[in-house]
Formats: structure tokens, C-alpha cells, sequence
């Protein structure tokens, strides 16, 4: 076939030779981080599913040297620790994203907000650890689960701070003024007409702010500690599963380090669960 | 064009039936009494000035529309009127509004009361994200507690009003945002009428809607006049002629000629008036 158009064939050749390079070049970055993310997962899901039992829910984690044991304690203190965390960092997550987005906005007062919630989104969590510990657990001489719920709000709040006034400024301009257009005062057109729109993007902000916490084991070294017995008591030391995890894969006891696998599986199940859900509530609303 | 203007000034006529068009011209309105009385008004974005001088009254019962090319300042005065304007730090008018012997623009007016005195109704429909029901009871609840049964009447009359009760009366409970465009647009005008304002301010009601749903709001229009005072901006001049009973012409952020409408489009005073709604500008 005769080439209708003056296309320079040595250019064009060296185009697609420059394609299949790059192309050859992403795939293997790709190939290679999903071969790592696999082999984790694989591992993960063997030995966690082959620790795996009833007792692992009944029983409680077990002394040195004894047999067998379950993380019971630990599930449940997580469970606590998480919800509680949930509880506090909820209201003042949301309602701090407000004020940036619909009160703030860009005043001084907000801009600093917005750069130390930053400082606190990118923070080690060991930082945050060790400022519970003194701040809380230095002054009732004695850790605690409460100690442990600080931790992780602190962690959690930056989060949802910022994932709602994100999710507020998404908010078209011109359904705030609809409602102002009534004669409403700003604070319900905030909270019922703005809020009420987002909602769906903040609900998926804190459940992202909780899949975050609930693998965090620095900041509860410190402040929960861990408690070999079953315990819902928050003002005593709780058992979890971040720190159980840490501490029985180091140890020399099999049956500690098939706990910790089992610990890792569960928490790895809970935050796809979380992330999931998350999308499920998010896309829900893009439909709506 | 000429095609055009002519079936322009006859669905003028379909519509002010009853309206003397002969005896109308050059004559200003002796009794009539204003909702609105705009005096020297001035509006600054930032250090742009959007409206320079502007002077006009808004007869009470009637519609009054305002034409123009974009960014004349139609949109930028009809925000003036119920101080939308000042949600937005840097933008401010100067001279007066006067609404029924008070001064809109003072410092002190309160801006919810205004509000909810002069509604507004913008381009792009904007339903809350809340049942068709709620959006209506929303604002009724903001300065009115009603019983339930009460409420109910309120919201059918709104709908109504709007003329959207058949269509929505069988889901009341469903997202506003489940209505088509058109439908939408009609559920923000009964929003806007169920707080029962003195003045209604339309925004270029229609420019995101089809020709049907335009009908149909150009019908609500003239339904509403004569219980409200209508203030309109629009694009299109076809509908300024329809819906209106006052026109103002603005042009880079002045107006230009202000007076009947039918003398507006059969006789304009001003060149640039002229030139402007035979399309030969804008």
C-alpha cells in the first residue's frame, strides 16, 4: 500500500521502539511489587490460616511455656481500644474539618490547623507513643487502655480532619448559597445542607482513619502495654493485637509465634474489610 | 432575526393579555408602588468595579427581567438584592436599597431575615441532598413550627405552586436529586415559594434546561406575579420578552435603558439597547 501522508518511517519506527521500552520498563517495576506484596500475603494467609481455631476466640494468650491459648484478650482490648479511639476522634475530626472548610477557610487561625494536622498526619507514630506516655501514663503512674485511646485518636484525628474538609470543599458552592438563599444561618447550612452532602466522603474518611490505627503498635507500647489476662477494665493495662503480635513473634515459643501469624491475619482481614467498606460507602454516594 | 422578533413580540402578546400595550408606552407608572427602590448603587470585586450608578425601581407584583451580554452585571445586581453577595470577604456595595422604607445595605441589616424576605432561585438546579418532602420543609421550618398536617398542606401547596405536586405527589420520600433537571429546578422554585418571600430572584432559571421544562417554568412565572415581585436574569431575550413586564438593559456593569418592557423591544430609547435585542451585539 502506497503511504498516503510524508510520515518520516525511521521516526515512526523509533517511537514504537521507545513504547515498548517504557512499556517493558512499568511492567517489571509492577511485576516486582506485586510479587513482594504476593509472597507476603501468601505467607501471611498460610501460616495464619493453619493457626487458626476456636480456642484462638475462647482462650486468652497464654503464659510462657504453657500450650496452646488464643488472642481472645487481645481481639476484644483491640476491639476497645479501636471503638473508643472511634468515639473521640470522630466529633473532633469532623467537627475541626468543618471549621476549616466552612468557617476558617483562610484565615491565619485555620491555616496553622491545617499545617500542624499535617505535621500530625506524617508524625511517627512512636512520637505520638511517647507523648501519651508522658503526658498520660507519667502522671497516673500506671498504663492503660485510656492511655492506649489517646494514642491512636491522635492518630486518627489528622486523618479525618482532613479527609472532611476535603471532602467539604468538594461540595459545590452553589448548593451552600441555595441554602443561604432560604434565609438560613450558617451553621445549619454547615451541618444539615453542607455535611449532608459530604457525608458519604467523611463516613469513608474515618473508616480510612480507622483501618490506620487499628495496625498501630508503637504508640500502644507505651501507653496500653499488654495484659496477659482477659480484661475490658480501661483503666488498666490492655491486651492487643498490634502488641501481642510484636511480642509473641519474637519470642522463642511456637505456639506464641503461631499466634502472632493468626493475630496478623485477623488484622489484616479487619483493615481490607474496613477498606472495602470504605469504597462501598464512598461509591454509593457517586451514584446517588 | 426578523423571523425571530416577530414571533418574539407575538407570544409577548399571548401573555399580557389584558395588559394595555398602546396605552403603556411612555408612560411611567403613576401609583404603582416599588418592592424594591435601587439608589446609587455602586458594587466593587475587590478593586473591579462590577456595577457603576445604578438607579431603578422594581415594581411590586410585576416581573421585571434584566438583559445583557455576560459580564454586564445582570447576575452581579440581582446578587445585591438579598446581599448574596456578602458571603464572599472583598466584595461590597455602596448606596442604598430600599425594601418596603429599610436600607438593605446597612451594616446592621440582618442577612437570614433578608433572605428569607428575598428568595432566590439559581441557573444550575440545587436540590439538598434530602427527600423532596425535606427540601421544601427545610426552609419552612427555619422561621415557622408547624404541626405535622400543617407542614404537609405547606409542602403540597408549594408543589403546587410550582406546579410539580402531580408529578411528585407519589414520592415524597425519594431524593430530591432523583427528579430530572426541569423537575429539580421546579422543586428550587418551590423551596424558594413555601418560606412565602415578598421578592423572588431568578438567576438564569432556565439556561440549563430544555425547551419543555423552560415552557413550563416560564408558565410558573407568570403564575407567580401576581403574588410576588420577580426579579429575572436571563440570557435570552425571547424570554425576557415573554415573562417580563419590565426589562433593564445593563452593559459593562451600567444600565443603559430601563423601562416597559414592550417599549424596550417595540422602541427602544438607546442606540446600543437596539443593536443589542435585534442582534447585531452581544
Amino acid at each position: 500500500m502506497k503511504n498516503a501522508s510524508n510520515i518520516n518511517l525511521a521516526i515512526f519506527a523509533k517511537r514504537k521502539r521507545t513504547n515498548k521500552i517504557g512499556l517493558a520498563l512499568s511492567m517489571s517495576a509492577m511485576v516486582l511489587g506485586m510479587f513482594f506484596l504476593s509472597w507476603i500475603l501468601g505467607i501471611l494467609l498460610f501460616k495464619g490460616f493453619s493457626s487458626i481455631d476456636l480456642s484462638l476466640f475462647t482462650a486468652s494468650t497464654p503464659a510462657p511455656g504453657s500450650e496452646g491459648g488464643g488472642l481472645a484478650n487481645a481481639i476484644v482490648g483491640s476491639l476497645m481500644l479501636v471503638g473508643c479511639c472511634t468515639l473521640i476522634s470522630t466529633p473532633i475530626g469532623v467537627l475541626a474539618g468543618i471549621y476549616l472548610s466552612e468557617y476558617g477557610d483562610r484565615s491565619r487561625i485555620a491555616s496553622v490547623t491545617r499545617f500542624v494536622t499535617d505535621i500530625m498526619l506524617s508524625a511517627p507514630s512512636i512520637v505520638i507513643g511517647l507523648f501519651v506516655y508522658a503526658l498520660v501514663v507519667t502522671t497516673f503512674k500506671h498504663f492503660s487502655g485510656w492511655a492506649g485511646t489517646v494514642a491512636l485518636a491522635l492518630i486518627a484525628i489528622p486523618v479525618v480532619v482532613r479527609t472532611t474538609e476535603n471532602m467539604l470543599r468538594l461540595v459545590p458552592g452553589s448548593l451552600r448559597e441555595a441554602a443561604y438563599a432560604l434565609g438560613a444561618p450558617k451553621w445549619k447550612v454547615a451541618f444539615m445542607i453542607t455535611l449532608r452532602a459530604a457525608q458519604s466522603g467523611v463516613m469513608t474518611g474515618i473508616l480510612l482513619s480507622l483501618a490506620r490505627v487499628s495496625g498501630e503498635t508503637a504508640p500502644l507500647l507505651f501507653t496500653a502495654l499488654n495484659n496477659q489476662f482477659f480484661s475490658t477494665n480501661m483503666n488498666a493495662p490492655m491486651a492487643n493485637l498490634p502488641v501481642v503480635i510484636f511480642q509473641f513473634a519474637m519470642s522463642p515459643y511456637d505456639n506464641w509465634v503461631d499466634l502472632a501469624w493468626a493475630g496478623a491475619l485477623l488484622i489484616t482481614i479487619a483493615v481490607l474489610g474496613l477498606n472495602i467498606l470504605a469504597r462501598v460507602v464512598f461509591r454509593e454516594k457517586v451514584q446517588a | 432575526m426578523m423571523a425571530n422578533m416577530k414571533t418574539m413580540f407575538d407570544l409577548n402578546q399571548i401573555d399580557s393579555q389584558g395588559g394595555n400595550v398602546n396605552v403603556a408606552i411612555n408612560e411611567q407608572p403613576i401609583a404603582a408602588k416599588n418592592a424594591l427602590e435601587v439608589r446609587d448603587l455602586n458594587f466593587f470585586y475587590g478593586s473591579f468595579q462590577g456595577l457603576k450608578n445604578i438607579n431603578l425601581d422594581i415594581e411590586e407584583g410585576k416581573v421585571t427581567a434584566f438583559i445583557g451580554p455576560s459580564g454586564c452585571g445582570k447576575s452581579t445586581l440581582l446578587r445585591t438584592l438579598n446581599r448574596m453577595y456578602d458571603l464572599y470577604p472583598g466584595q461590597r456595595a455602596e448606596g442604598t436599597i430600599n425594601f418596603y422604607g429599610q436600607n438593605i445595605l446597612e451594616p446592621a441589616q440582618d442577612l437570614n431575615l433578608l433572605r428569607s424576605r428575598i428568595g432566590m432561585v439559581f441557573q444550575k438546579p440545587t436540590p439538598f441532598p434530602m427527600s423532596i418532602y425535606e427540601n421544601i420543609a427545610f426552609g419552612v421550618r427555619l422561621y415557622e413550627k408547624l404541626s405535622r398536617s400543617e407542614m404537609d398542606e405547606r409542602v403540597e401547596w408549594a408543589l403546587n405552586k410550582a406546579a410539580l405536586w402531580n408529578e411528585a405527589k407519589d414520592k415524597l420520600n425519594q431524593s430530591g436529586l432523583s427528579l430530572s433537571g426541569g423537575q429539580q429546578q421546579r422543586l428550587c422554585i418551590a423551596r424558594g415559594v413555601a418560606v412565602k418571600p415578598s421578592v423572588i430572584l431568578l438567576d438564569e432559571p432556565t439556561s440549563a434546561l430544555d425547551p419543555i421544562s423552560t415552557g413550563k417554568i416560564e408558565e410558573l412565572i407568570n403564575e407567580l406575579k401576581h403574588e410576588y415581585t420577580i426579579a429575572i436574569v436571563t440570557h435570552n431575550m425571547q424570554q425576557a420578552a415573554r415573562v417580563s413586564d419590565y426589562t433593564a438593559y445593563m452593559y459593562l456593569g451600567s444600565l443603559i435603558e430601563y423601562g416597559k418592557t414592550d417599549e424596550i423591544f417595540i422602541k427602544p430609547k438607546r442606540k446600543e439597547t437596539e443593536d443589542y435585542i435585534t442582534g447585531r451585539f452581544g
